[in-house]
């Protein structure tokens, strides 16, 4: 199986490094991925986006037509990107910053409230971590399990207090979309 | 692990003992990997004023006996091709990267293809040419990249890889264990002070002309040499194909994701890969065209390989083409649509 999936906001909110972690977690669980970011002319509060492709067999393009998934954290990522999400495709949307009143109906949206989460574990910083735990429990990418088991290795040693909190951060995540 | 530093690791462990580079996107994280790592390992690392002494510096080195390596995009390689030019005519190796931009001028930094020409042409002034490696995923930059250290050193000469922003800036798992400890190569040229033995020189200005012709003739016995021995490709689906699509590089990542769309339709599309584009695998084509009558180019330029695939071709087949100039990368669905009207049209060409 094969799954492509776009991550998008505004520079800074940590969109590469989500596409980059799960990318990594899967890669260590011993699949194909290619991680592609979009590069350019990028400053802080610009737009940015990566694409992971995470498959079972040897990975033909890391251009992806029509993805899965799409991860959109700000209002012009969403606006863009749900235009080339495949039918019945789902699009994780930032509920804090956007709106998803003009959605497609031929897609599922699931909204996280990021933000709010982030803050009540201290820190708006991990509100990427959060979006993925969702992403993972909603799409099954990869297991949970493999994703919190590969963080140590990700994050680099000695940065205990790190873990603990995107590991919790990926728990609120994941279990917000359990509910 | 990204392209860029991919590179950088393979030419590390290819034994690479200098590097000299000076920055341009989207080739700057090999430098900097290469400042990190080359330092590291009391290797030599410059990061030079500009990409004129950058290839000069090679060029030093080399004569010197050292395995080196510079790289730089599009703009930066214009202003490298008179260095290309001096080590070609001494008869030096050299490994040139070149991550390609989107056009004349500053261009953009966006994945293209669009120094195709620049790079199998010699692309400096004079008679010459060099090998020019295309790889096309990540992994296989540790199998060109010792290559082009190896090739470089078996015939003398420059050898360029060409690749791009995408390929440079892509992340894909990577394992180095197929690269061997680097041969060693008798090199009886190198300028490393007489100590006793008969003086040697190195030189490109030849005033007589009738040395400067057999210096020419010799060069072009051993691009000849290169012609026979080097060319490399790989063939996807091409057994039972109708349509043949030529395409290099990230393209051809994209083409592939193309085909496997069109074999689900049952359209019988297969794929010629040119790793080396120059020399080009043109007798695989010619090959091909004894059964196969259309064969489709596709590039992200305005079509510059396509002069390849029409002289080796040499009139058999008809050629489509499509190409994205100017950054632009198109999507495995895009090309799964353009291959595909012209998969259809030929297949009603052939019915009238």
């Amino acid at each position: 199986m094969t799954t492509k999936t776009i991550f998008s906001g505004f520079g800074g909110q940590g969109v590469l490094s989500m596409g980059f972690t799960l990318a990594n977690a899967a890669m260590l669980e011993g699949r194909y991925v290619t991680y592609l970011p979009s590069y350019g002319v990028e400053v802080r509060g610009g737009t940015a986006n990566c694409t992971v492709v995470v498959s079972d067999e040897e990975i033909a393009s890391p251009v992806a037509s029509e993805p899965e998934f799409v991860v959109a954290m700000n209002q012009p990522s969403f606006n863009r990107f749900q235009n080339i999400l495949q039918s019945g495709g789902l699009m994780c949307v930032n509920a804090s910053l956007v709106n998803t009143a003009s959605v497609r109906s031929d897609i599922e949206v699931l909204s996280i409230p990021t933000s709010e989460l982030a803050e009540k574990l201290g820190t708006i910083k991990v509100a990427n971590m959060i979006m993925l735990g969702s992403l993972i429990r909603a799409s099954n990418i990869i297991s949970f399990d493999a994703m919190i088991k590969n963080l140590a290795e990700l994050l680099g040693e000695g940065k205990s207090k790190l873990i603990k909190l995107n590991k919790e951060a990926l728990e609120t995540g994941f279990t917000y979309v359990k509910e | 692990m990204s392209g860029n530093a991919a590179l950088g690791e393979a030419a590390v462990l290819s034994g690479c003992t200098c590097y000299f580079g000076y920055p341009i996107t989207p080739q700057n994280e090999l430098t900097e990997y290469m400042a990190k790592r080359m330092g590291e390992l009391g290797r030599v690392f410059i990061q030079s004023e500009s990409e004129i002494a950058a290839i000069n510096m090679v060029l030093g080195a080399s004569v010197a006996g050292a395995r080196a390596m510079t790289s730089s995009s599009s703009p930066g390689m214009s202003l490298k091709q008179e260095g290309i030019s001096y080590l070609a005519a001494d008869e030096l190796p050299a490994v040139v990267v070149d991550m390609v931009r989107g056009g004349p001028g500053m261009g953009n930094i966006s994945p293209a293809q669009s120094d195709y020409l620049q790079a199998t042409r010699g692309g400096g002034h004079g008679d010459y040419k060099t090998i020019v490696l295309a790889p096309g995923s990540v992994q296989e930059l540790t199998e060109v990249v010792p290559l082009a250290f190896d090739l470089a050193d078996q015939y003398r000469n420059p050898v360029v890889i060409l690749g791009d922003g995408m390929l440079g800036q892509m992340m894909e798992p990577v394992s180095f264990d197929n690269i061997k400890p680097p041969k060693q190569y008798t090199k009886d040229y190198t300028l490393t002070g007489a100590k006793g033995r008969p003086s040697r020189m190195v030189r490109s200005l030849l005033f007589d002309t009738k040395e400067e012709e057999e210096h020419n003739w010799k060069l072009v016995r051993k691009y000849q040499r290169m012609e026979q021995n080097e060319v490399r490709y790989e063939t996807f689906l091409t057994d039972d194909a109708e349509m043949v699509v030529i395409a290099y590089g990230i393209g051809a990542r994209i083409v592939k994701g193309a085909i496997k769309r069109l074999r689900q339709e049952n359209m019988k599309v297969g794929m010629v890969r040119p790793i080396t584009v120059w020399p080009f695998p043109a007798a695989i084509l010619q090959e091909l065209a004894k059964t196969v009558h259309d064969f489709f180019v596709f590039e992200m330029s305005a079509g510059q390989m396509i002069e390849d695939v029409k002289l080796a071709l040499a009139g058999k087949g008809r050629i489509h083409f499509y190409g994205r100039p100017g950054g632009i990368i198109p999507t495995p669905v895009e090309l799964y649509r353009i291959i595909g009207r012209h998969y259809y049209m030929a297949a009603r060409r052939k019915e009238q």
